[in-house]
């Protein structure tokens, strides 16, 4: 028994530590503090001079700074700054040098080397608890959209039956179910024919009363789903578009499960306005290209919002035909020439002023007007001779298309003439954003303040340190010479844990430091058990090669079931938990896989350095030996 | 080595683990767990005065501005102060209450700030949730770990092993109830640790027994236990001891928002380390565990041995 690993052992092993430090190194890069500043719109350019006007501000506020850099688009710029403690006081001098347009974000600019970064190599990412921040939970109300939706079949049945001048009675019963009376059988089979080609969705059933013949309506399980899986990704969609409107360097906006959504925004302390933006509500308003000769004070003029067109103009009339309350479902889609297009629907009381504005105006225009609700910010000196900033709340219209009318337009119609499909899929976005969005709720917020985190952030590493300490004082003492190999595989385990953590992506927790100190004293075990077996069979009488041969394969299947065991419950953890409880898990589990390999053939190799394949009268292992 | 008689001393031990599960069981019963905010839902915020904070002070802010049934407590040091609001206040609250204190801060003219530590809304139905998906994420994990153990070793055992993680988990749950420490996530996957923590040490005795059925042959059943739990004392105290010592650390230095975790490991795995002696072994040994029961190999994967270094 000589103990001595092949070539190819002992490189495996110097590979997998060397891929290890390289890609844990980032993580020893301390960030610098920085802000961010961003155009609001994509017309908001940062030049040279408002970038000037920015560091100006700062150097007056006698705050250093160093690393300008305007973004290749030019528009987002990044300054870092010396001391992170000036970070509030440079974000409120910049954004008021800068005014409106422009959005200033606090940031942690990376630090990384470009030799490391070139490869991949990043720090891992700190969860709100270290770097402070907020977290939202959002659950959009599906019921609600479902109920809208069932309104909408309501009065479109009430048309089409009259329309076609069906008798009948029919109710939207609050169960979600259309119920319709009819007096003769005939007119119900009609009606049935008529429902069941305008809106196949619905699944009709016929119930008789003995003195009418009914239709019951009510919406399949597969449509609800869709309407609560379409209502859901609008939500996310439109919640992501004003997360990067408050310019956080890395925000997050999740689904989770069937009706949540979770935002993280690292940095923000503001809830109030993070919440403000979250919330925000557009509308639209539909009106007629004003004519040529129509008096001033008929028509307004709008800019176009996109930033194609930006700088041209419509004169709009000041009467409005719909607002967005009335645009049921807007879908970007193709007409038979495969050129895109938007499908629009309105409910029954917009089709109704559609077709009465358009019937007499076919051949003229009709403007599409996004409306925001957007902030102007004033200055103003408080009671306390402070200078607050006061938002002021204005809407904002801007022009998103002018289509021609081709014909009398109805409750549906379509928008053409759109260049890509890009664009469509865009303008049925904005159309959206007007009432159909299924209602949003707030239940759940974590705010955590920068000074907490930085704390969790050096309390936490302090019982690391700490912990692994203890650990490698009774471990040496214990284990001896051993017990220095089991020590030099946990440092190598802690290294390889960060390495993977920042491969993977993952973000660090309070709770995950907390699991990566758990897993400083358990790692260990496998040692342990490795260690005690050599002890037993060197008192067995086995001689001290034997024994550590012995000692390593027979402890193998003990650490493989008690580390599988952990593994599973850490797996169920992430599978089942949220927020910290996932962080821990993570961890936790990589730090399973990391130690079976460091402390198994980590320290087998060592030993085998150590005493392989010579002669050795007596191991440094501690305990009695005979 | 001198084979330690644990056996003998089982009717002891099953009466002291009795004992424990008793008034866990009475103290759950009655006392329930003080659940905290990600469980029960409502408002929490922490605030850091500049200066030491007169708790009266705030209260009496707090009620003349609204804010019924806040509890106002110190948290972790004379200047943080923890604010609960019971159910029933929005999402908006948190940093109205923040706003009302720092201005009362402000008017007593004392020149020190109020700054955020952290606020935390949790609504009511989200709280329901979680205390349902924790106790689904408990069950998932027994449930699956008595699979595995009866897979490689035997249904004895498996029993044996769930029996020590079911008493651990009440014992553990007690502690938290009788001394009325908050429960809350961490906490909760502090006891998922602890699950998988005592288990593992159940399985390394385990591990030791079933070799030693198949090694020693003119052994009785209860004779093999000692044995085996006598051979496997000194790894599980070690790896026991060097655990305890990064907890304890760990509840030392880490600071308030995970003491309660350090504290639940700190009890799970002590009353780990007792059960996967005491009650796992006894538990199997009660169901009446014998040589047969092992006797046949267990069948291991080829791929494993290749894995030995």
């Amino acid at each position: 028994m000589l103990n001595k690993y092949p070539l190819w052992k002992y490189l495996l092993v110097l590979f997998v530590l060397l891929l290890g430090l390289f890609y844990a190194a980032p993580n020893l890069y301390a960030p610098d503090p920085a802000l961010q500043i961003t155009g609001e719109s994509s017309a908001q350019q940062i030049d040279q001079k408002t970038w000037q006007r920015a560091l100006d501000a700062l150097d007056e506020a006698g705050i250093e700074h160093f690393g300008e850099l305007i973004g290749p688009d030019g528009r987002n710029a990044l300054v870092r700054l010396r001391n992170a403690d000036q970070q509030l006081v440079a974000k409120s001098s910049v954004s008021r040098a800068l005014g409106d347009g422009y959005i200033v974000a606090l940031n942690l600019a990376p630090t990384t080397p470009a030799w490391l970064s070139s490869y991949g190599a990043q720090p891992m990412k700190l969860g709100l608890d270290l770097s402070g921040g907020v977290h939202f939970k959002l659950e959009v109300d599906v019921d609600a959209a479902i109920e809208r939706r069932m309104e909408y079949y309501f009065n479109a049945t009430k048309r089409a039956l009259r329309e076609e001048r069906i008798r009948g009675f029919v109710t939207l019963g609050k169960d979600g179910r259309i119920e319709a009376r009819f007096k003769t059988e005939a007119a119900r089979e009609e009606a049935r024919e008529l429902i069941a080609e305008q809106s196949p969705e619905l699944i009709l059933d016929r119930v008789d009363d003995g003195d009418s013949w009914n239709l019951v309506a009510t919406m399949s399980d597969q449509t609800r789903k869709e309407i609560a899986d379409y209502s859901v990704t609008q939500n996310l969609t439109t919640l992501r578009n004003r997360v990067n409107e408050l310019g956080v360097s890395e925000p997050l906006v999740q689904r989770q499960g069937q009706n949540r959504i979770v935002v993280e925004l690292p940095g923000i302390q503001d809830t109030a306005e993070a919440k403000r933006i979250l919330g925000k509500v557009a509308n639209l308003e539909f009106r007629l290209v004003a004519n040529i000769d129509a008096a001033p004070s008929e028509k307004q003029r709008f800019e176009y919002r996109s930033a194609d067109r930006a700088g041209a103009s419509e004169w709009l009339e000041r009467d409005v035909i719909i607002t967005g309350e009335r645009v049921s479902t807007a879908q970007a889609s193709f007409d038979q020439n495969g050129q895109p297009n938007v499908q629009i629907s309105l409910d029954s009381e917009g089709g109704t002023l559609m077709s009465r504005a358009t019937r007499h105006n076919i051949k003229r225009r009709m403007g599409v007007l996004f409306i925001e609700r957007k902030y102007r910010t004033r200055y103003e000196v408080g009671e306390d001779g402070r200078e607050v900033a006061v938002k002021i709340p204005y809407d904002e219209k801007k022009l998103l298309t002018a289509p021609v009318i081709q014909s009398a337009l109805g409750a549906q119609f379509q928008i053409t003439g759109l260049d890509n499909p890009l664009e469509s899929s865009e303008l049925a976005l904005m159309l959206r954003a007007g009432a159909l969005a299924a209602p949003i709720s707030f239940v759940e917020e974590r705010t955590v303040g920068p000074s907490l985190g930085a704390e969790n952030i050096r309390m936490g590493l302090q019982s690391v340190y700490y912990g692994l300490a203890l650990v490698v004082l009774f471990m040496v003492l214990y284990y001896r010479v051993f017990g220095v190999a089991a020590v030099v595989a946990l440092g190598f385990n802690m290294m390889l844990l960060v390495a993977v953590m920042s491969m993977l992506g993952a973000t660090l927790t309070l709770p995950g430091i907390a699991g990566i100190v758990l897993t400083v004293g358990m790692a260990v075990d496998a040692n342990v058990l490795i260690f005690a077996r050599i002890r037993e069979e060197l008192a067995n009488g086995l001689s001290p090669q034997m024994a550590i041969h012995s000692g390593y394969e027979r402890a193998f299947t003990t650490i493989m079931d008690s580390n599988l065991t952990t593994l599973i419950v850490a797996v169920i953890l992430y599978a089942v938990g949220t927020g910290p409880i996932k962080g821990f898990a993570v961890t936790l589990s990589v730090g399973i896989l990391t130690s079976m390999f460091t402390a198994i053939m980590g320290t087998r190799a060592l030993i085998n350095l150590v005493y392989g394949g010579r002669r050795v009268r007596k191991l440094s292992i501690g305990g009695r030996q005979s | 080595m001198k084979v330690i008689d644990f056996m003998g001393q089982r009717k002891l031990a099953a009466a002291f683990s009795l004992l424990l599960l008793v008034v866990s069981i009475a103290s759950l019963a009655t006392r329930q767990l003080n659940w905290g905010l990600d469980f029960t839902g409502g408002t929490l915020v922490e605030v850091h005065y500049s200066a030491s904070a007169n708790l009266t002070d705030i209260r009496a802010t707090l009620e003349s501005s609204g804010f019924a049934g806040a509890t106002v407590v110190s948290f972790g040091s004379d200047r943080d102060v923890m604010i609960r609001l019971p159910l029933g206040y929005t999402d908006k609250q948190g940093a109205e209450l923040l706003g009302i204190l720092q201005e009362a801060y402000a008017a007593a003219e004392s020149g020190g700030t109020v700054e955020l530590r952290r606020s935390e809304f949790v609504g009511p139905q989200v709280g329901d949730e979680l205390r349902e998906q924790g106790g689904l994420a408990m069950l998932l994990a027994l449930g699956l770990v008595t699979l595995y153990v009866a897979f490689r070793f035997q249904l004895k055992f498996a029993l044996g092993s769930v029996a020590a993680l079911m008493h651990d988990v009440i014992i553990t749950l007690g502690f938290f109830s009788v001394v009325g420490m908050e429960f809350d996530l961490t906490v909760l996957a502090a006891l998922m640790a602890v699950i998988g923590y005592s288990l593992n040490d159940t399985i390394v005795v385990f591990d030791r027994i079933r070799e030693n059925f198949r090694k020693i042959r003119r052994a009785g059943p209860s004779e093999v236990l000692n044995i085996s739990i006598t051979e496997t004392l000194d790894r599980t105290l070690v790896t026991s001891g060097t655990t305890l010592l990064v907890v304890i650390a760990l509840a030392l230095f880490g600071g308030e928002m995970i003491f309660g975790f350090a504290i639940t490991l700190i009890v799970g795995i002590s009353i780990g380390t007792y059960s996967s002696i005491y009650v796992a072994s006894a538990a199997a040994l009660a169901m009446g565990v014998t040589k047969e029961d092992l006797m046949i190999p267990v069948k291991e994967g080829a791929e494993q041995d290749d894995l030995t270094p």
